[in-house]
C-alpha cells in the first residue's frame, strides 16, 4: 500500500514523513520520526502512556490515525525540556520520587502539561482528574499529584 | 494486514462506500483498538471532512448536534450544558477529545453512556442518506442497515428534569457497570411524562417501560415510587462480567434508581 506524506509540526520543529496508511500516530512517532518519549503501554487507549498533545489537547496517540495530524500542532514529553533544562514538572517528577520504573511519566507529564496550561493553580481533585486516564502501577499516584502541585508553584513563582 | 483509508467530502459520499470491509471512523477510540490488535474482518476506513459532523445548531428548544461533536466539546457549549454531566462521565480527558457522540451510539457494553442519556431524552437520528429514526427504534434493532449517522437531534429538558447516574467502581474514571438516566416532568407535584433509560442492563441501553408506567402520576417520596423500583428491571438482560454479576446489577439497579428519582425532590 503507498505510504502517505504528511507535515506537522512537532515541539515547535516543521516535521514531513511518510506514514503508512491506517498506522497510528505513536507507531510513526516512534518508528518513522524516532522520537522515543511517547510509550506503547496498551494499544487500546486504557493506559495513557502514549498521551500527547495535539493543538494543546492531550489525545492518545495510539488512537490517532497518523494522517490525521496534517497540518496539526503535536507536543510530546520529547520536547518539554529547554536545552540541558528540564521542565519544572519534569524536575518536580525527579526530585519528587514520581517516577518509579519511569514507563507512565512522559504520558503523565504531558495530561499534567495540558492542565497547566490551562489552569495556572489547580487543586488536587483537579490535577487527579486531569491524569485519570493515565495508570500508574508504581507509586500509588500521590507523589505524581505531589509533583504536580510543586511544578504548578514553581511556575506561578517564574512567571510573577 | 494493510489499511486503506479513504477520505470523503461529503458524509453521503462516504456512506456509499460502507458495508463489507469498509468500516467509517469516528474519534476512533473503538475502532483504532481493533485496528492495532490487527482485526481482520474489515481492511478499508472511511472518513469525512464533511463540516455538517461539527455543527451544533438550535432550533427553538431542540437542538441538532453533528455526530462528530467530541465529549469535550459538548462540555464546553453554552446550550449542551444539560449533556455536560454525561460527557464528563466518559473515560479520561484525553478519550473525551476523541470520543464523539455519534461514535457512542454504536459502542458496546460496558459503553454507550452517552446513548444512555439521548434515549432517555428521546433522541432522534440523522442518516446521511435523509433518513430520520429515533434512537429508540435504532437500538431495538442490531441488524441495522449501514449508514452514516450525520446529526442527532434533541430537545433540551426543562430544568432539573433530567438526572443522571453512571455507577463505576474506579473515580473519577471507570466504565460503567450500569447507567441511569431519567427525564421527567412534574404536574403539580405529581409525575407527568417520565422515560427511564439504563446502560449496562442489556446488550444495548434499554428504556425500563414498566417502571415507566408505575411512575405515571405517582409522588415523589419513598412510597410514591415503590412500584416503580419493583417493576425496574423487568425486560432487562444484564451483563454477568468482570465488573460485576447480573445478579448483582438487578439488586441494585432499583437502588441507584431510587437515589436518582428522591435526590430531585
Ligand atoms: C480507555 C477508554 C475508555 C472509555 N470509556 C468510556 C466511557 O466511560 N463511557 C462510554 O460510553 N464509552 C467509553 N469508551 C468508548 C468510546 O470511547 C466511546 O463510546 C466513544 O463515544 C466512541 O466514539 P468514537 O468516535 O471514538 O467511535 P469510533 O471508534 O470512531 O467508532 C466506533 C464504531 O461506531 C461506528 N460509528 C462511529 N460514528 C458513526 C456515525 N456517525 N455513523 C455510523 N457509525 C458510526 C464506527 O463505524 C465504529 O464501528 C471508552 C474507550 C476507551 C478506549
Amino acid at each position: 500500500m503507498a505510504k502517505k506524506p504528511i507535515s506537522f509540526v512537532l515541539n515547535g520543529q516543521d516535521t514531513s514523513v511518510f506514514v503508512e496508511q491506517g498506522g497510528n500516530l505513536l507507531d510513526e512517532l516512534r518508528r518513522t520520526v524516532g522520537d522515543l518519549s511517547p510509550k506503547f503501554g496498551c494499544g487500546q487507549g486504557t493506559c495513557g502512556a502514549c498521551t500527547v498533545l495535539i493543538n494543546g489537547e492531550p489525545q492518545l496517540s495510539c488512537l490517532v490515525l497518523a494522517e490525521r495530524v496534517e497540518g496539526q500542532r503535536i507536543d510530546t514529553n520529547g520536547g518539554l525540556a529547554e536545552g540541558p533544562d528540564l521542565h519544572p514538572l519534569q524536575k518536580a517528577f525527579v526530585e519528587g520520587f514520581a517516577a518509579q520504573c519511569g514507563f507512565c511519566s512522559s504520558g503523565m507529564l504531558m495530561a499534567a502539561k495540558a492542565l497547566l496550561d490551562r489552569n495556572a493553580s489547580p487543586s488536587r481533585d483537579e490535577i487527579a482528574e486531569a491524569i485519570s486516564g493515565n495508570l500508574c502501577r508504581c507509586t500509588g499516584y500521590e507523589p505524581i499529584i505531589d509533583a504536580i502541585v510543586v511544578a504548578a508553584e514553581n511556575m506561578r513563582r517564574r512567571t510573577t | 494486514m494493510s489499511i486503506e483509508v479513504k477520505s470523503f467530502d461529503t458524509l453521503r459520499q462516504a456512506s456509499e462506500v460502507l458495508g463489507g470491509s469498509a468500516q467509517y471512523i469516528a474519534g476512533g477510540t473503538l475502532l483504532m483498538r481493533k485496528v492495532n490488535y490487527g482485526d481482520q474482518s474489515f481492511n478499508q476506513l472511511v472518513q469525512s471532512t464533511d463540516p455538517a459532523l461539527k455543527q451544533i445548531q438550535s432550533q427553538g428548544d431542540e437542538i441538532l448536534i453533528g455526530a462528530g461533536v467530541t465529549m469535550s466539546e459538548i462540555m464546553q457549549h453554552p446550550q449542551l450544558q444539560f449533556l455536560g454531566e454525561v460527557a464528563r462521565s466518559v473515560g479520561g480527558p484525553a478519550i473525551r477529545n476523541m470520543a464523539t457522540i455519534g461514535g457512542n451510539l454504536f459502542a458496546p457494553r460496558p459503553y454507550g453512556d452517552m446513548a444512555t442519556a439521548l434515549l432517555a431524552l428521546d433522541a432522534n437520528l440523522h442518516w446521511a442518506s435523509g433518513q430520520q429514526q429515533s434512537l429508540e427504534q435504532f437500538l431495538e434493532r442490531s441488524d441495522a442497515a449501514r449508514d452514516i449517522v450525520h446529526s442527532i437531534s434533541v430537545r433540551q429538558p426543562p430544568t432539573g428534569a433530567f438526572q443522571y447516574l453512571k455507577v463505576s467502581r474506579v473515580k473519577p474514571k471507570g466504565v460503567s457497570l450500569l447507567t441511569v438516566a431519567v427525564l421527567l416532568n412534574r404536574e403539580n407535584g405529581r409525575t407527568g411524562n417520565v422515560r427511564i433509560a439504563f446502560g449496562g442492563m442489556a446488550p444495548e441501553p434499554r428504556r425500563a417501560m414498566a417502571a415507566e408506567q408505575a411512575l405515571q402520576g405517582a409522588s415523589l417520596d419513598e412510597s410514591g415510587i415503590q412500584r416503580c423500583l419493583a417493576a425496574c428491571t423487568e425486560g432487562m438482560a444484564p451483563a454477568d462480567d468482570s465488573l460485576a454479576s447480573s445478579w448483582y446489577r438487578n439488586e441494585v439497579a432499583p437502588v441507584y434508581l431510587k437515589r436518582l428519582l428522591l435526590q430531585r425532590s
